[in-house]
């Protein structure tokens, strides 16, 4: 007899996904409330706890997820992209600039530090074939459904 | 005093009708070095061809248009998909023939150098 690593069935849903989707649709509910006083308070405002909180969207087509993250300034290789257990995980860090010598600082709007982004995705994806492109500041991982998550289209013969 | 880009956001300026679309604020950072000012601010999605930058009297506007979206289905949407635009006026000692402007990665960098008569000059005696 072989031992085979248990896997999870297809129709087990995490417990733990189902909170975090939760506070994701309570997180937009919020955000369609209070809209640009929320944004402001992520974007300009305190970095303290909960350090930078970049704006991620989430688009799918019949092959394929797309991620892009709002990420302006970045160093291509301050980005970290790395998938595990159903969530695409983007970290990374922007680093304080130094102060030169007799410069005044008159506005400092623009965020630094590290920030952390953890997408619970939707759909089983090919690890293997992700793709990621960083044009304009804007983060876009490509990744393409597992065979398994594609719609299929199944013929019906009549006889 | 000191004052550079003394006022911001003069909304009440009558504006041609395509600047009527919803826009948002850059957040941007200003420093002041002895020869100019420079001025980030942060626009990501914008590229090269999608900026526009006016300068009125001494009234400096930034905008940014941002790159088409893809056309796949929206799950879930944290950005703002408005245009950028922030105006800005602008203290009479920077030169306004001289300033430049360079985008990178959704960050455009705007260098504003002060006329040479407001830099600060050793004067040697002999």
């Amino acid at each position: 007899m072989t031992l085979t690593r248990w896997q999870r069935p297809n129709f087990w849903v995490s417990p733990l996904r189902r909170v975090t989707s939760l506070r994701d649709e309570v997180d937009n509910l919020f955000h369609l409330a209070f809209g640009r006083l929320a944004d402001s308070n992520v974007e300009n405002g305190s970095q303290s706890l909960e350090g930078w909180f970049p704006a991620v969207d989430v688009f799918e087509d019949k092959d394929s997820l797309l991620v892009k993250a709002e990420l302006p300034g970045l160093k291509k290789e301050d980005i970290e992209i790395s998938l595990h257990d159903g969530y695409l995980n983007l970290s990374g860090e922007r680093k304080q600039e130094e102060k030169h010598e007799g410069t005044d600082v008159y506005r400092s709007e623009r965020w630094v530090g590290r920030f952390h982004r953890s997408i619970s995705l939707p759909c089983s994806v090919e690890a293997d074939k992700i793709k990621a492109t960083y044009n304009e500041g804007v983060l876009t991982v490509a990744l393409p459904k597992a065979e398994e998550a594609k719609p299929k289209q199944i013929p019906i013969s009549v006889k | 005093m000191n004052s550079v880009l003394q006022k911001e956001e003069k909304p009440v300026r009558p504006q041609p009708v395509d600047q009527e679309r919803p826009f948002v604020s850059p957040n941007v950072n200003i420093v002041e070095t002895a020869a100019a000012y420079v001025l980030e601010a942060e626009m990501p999605g914008v590229a090269k061809d999608g900026l526009e930058i006016n300068l009125e009297d001494n009234v400096l506007t930034i905008a940014g248009r941002r790159q088409p979206e893809p056309t796949a289905k929206l799950l879930h949407r944290e950005s703002n998909p408005v245009d950028y635009r922030r105006v800005f006026e602008l203290d009479p000692s920077i030169e306004t023939g001289k300033i430049s402007a360079q985008i990178e990665q959704g960050v455009l960098t705007l260098t504003l150098p002060k006329a040479e008569k407001v830099q600060p000059r050793r004067i040697t005696v002999n």
